[in-house]
């Protein structure tokens, strides 16, 4: 009987295997990112007159509404950790040193919380009316 | 005159090759050399190459076997892009200008056009490409065309290295295992007489497995057997989602 001399073990590198979920992150949310970019670009960009319209009024008057406050919310999850994740791709990529690697990785991460955690503060304790040199003009702080 | 129809004579042409140098010996870093070749309509790169080893210079060194497409000794990055030498014909590629042919990246060149090719069997080797079955048939392992259908393409492998050097992700640290290696997973995992499926998504669920993939296409755009290399990594990531084949 010939014995065919078994094959060696897979490479010993250290298996990860939450990449699946980075993999299907990047997909789910930008699907979702599509919708809410482009509806946001066009809604504060083209429509009712573009770019003019953009005032401190106009933000304040659509976080007066729960649904952009949703909306612009999921925006910056989305984006931010779908941004970052992808750029830890990126830095996989190029790379070659496991410090640098680590050092760019942590940063990165680093950043998205904080930017994450500034944005969400911003929409849900978001005040029209708490700086009265802007906001004495809005009706809403009469 | 008379009317017989003369069969054209093979036309002639008078091409330049841009080849890609190197050799450890001569500390000399890696550099072009050109060389001027009588080539006919019917040469391939291959037979030039031959002209240029045989009559011009014979330390130009590479790898070839079967020069008929079979082997996949001879794959180089011809004009940029990765094809056999032996099955690319000279007058297919414009020979107005010179041709360039140099080794295919992503793996160490060795002398001129000759890389190492372990990491390449390496990762091969991973994937387990052999039957796993715990049964001893008697007879062969029936299996309907339907089921073999399924997994017809990633059997036309040559193991060239054409795809897995053409990868932009396996040029960043070669530590990917490659369109390949995923091609010759492929054609186990979908295979109905296979036990080992588990194991080998297992195995390309890995930091450096499918999911580094980024679906450039440049593997199916490269390989001489036309292979839809990326559509079988899509259809391996797609079954380590399911858990299954
Ligand atoms: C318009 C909606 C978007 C869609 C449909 C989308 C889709 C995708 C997909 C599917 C990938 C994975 C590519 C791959 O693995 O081959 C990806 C990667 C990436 N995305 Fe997005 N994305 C969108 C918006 C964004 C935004 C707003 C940012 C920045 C904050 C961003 C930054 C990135 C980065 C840095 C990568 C990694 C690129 C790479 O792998 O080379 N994307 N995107
Ligand atoms: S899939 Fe095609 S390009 Fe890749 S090694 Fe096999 S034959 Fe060569
Ligand atoms: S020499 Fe065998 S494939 Fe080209």
């Amino acid at each position: 009987m010939v014995v065919i001399e078994t094959p060696r073990s897979p490479r010993s590198r250290k298996a990860a295997k939450f990449e699946r979920w980075g993999w299907l992150y990047m997909r789910i949310s930008g699907m979702f990112l599509l919708v809410l970019i482009f509806g946001h670009l066009i809604i504060n960009l083209v429509m009712n007159g573009g770019i003019t319209q953009i005032s401190f009024a106009f933000v304040a008057g659509k976080w007066a509404d729960p649904f952009w406050k949703i909306w612009d919310g999921l925006m910056l999850w989305l984006a931010l950790i779908h941004g970052t994740n992808g750029m830890r791709t990126i830095v996989n990529d190029y790379t070659e040193r496991e410090t640098l690697r680590k050092v760019l990785n942590y940063t990165l991460w680093v950043v998205c919380v904080s930017l994450i955690v500034l944005g969400t503060l911003v929409i849900t304790t978001f005040d029209p009316c708490v700086d009265s040199s802007v906001s004495h003009t809005l009706s809403v702080c009469k | 005159m008379s009317d017989v129809k003369v069969i054209d004579e093979i036309p002639t042409y008078q091409v330049t090759l841009f080849v890609r140098r190197f050799n450890q010996e001569d500390g000399l870093e890696a550099r072009w050399e050109d060389f001027d070749v009588t080539v006919h309509g019917t040469d391939r790169v291959l037979d030039a190459l031959h002209k240029i080893k045989w009559e011009q210079d014979g330390s130009l060194t590479f790898r070839r076997s079967c020069a008929h497409g079979v082997c996949g000794s001879d794959a180089m990055r011809i004009n940029g892009r990765n094809r056999l030498a032996c099955k690319t014909l000279i007058k297919d590629l414009d020979m107005t200008k010179p041709i360039y042919v140099e080794p295919i990246k992503g793996l160490t060149v060795e002398k001129d056009l000759v890389v190492d090719m372990n990491p390449f069997y390496e990762a091969y080797r991973a994937v387990k490409p052999f039957l796993i079955a715990s049964d001893k048939p008697e007879k062969e392992r029936i299996q309907s065309p339907e089921d073999r259908e399924r997994f017809e393409d990633t059997t036309k492998c040559i193991l060239c290295a054409a795809c897995t050097s053409s990868c932009p992700v396996f040029w960043t640290d070669g530590q990917y295992f490659g369109p390949a290696a995923i091609v010759n997973a492929h054609r186990f995992i979908f295979d109905s007489r296979d036990e080992g499926a588990e194991v080998r998504l297992d195995i390309l669920n890995d930091k450096e497995g499918v999911w580094r993939c980024r679906t450039t296409f440049n593997c199916t755009e490269a390989c001489p057997r036309g292979i839809e290399v990326t559509k079988a990594i899509a259809e391996v990531k797609q079954a380590i989602l399911r858990g299954k084949p």
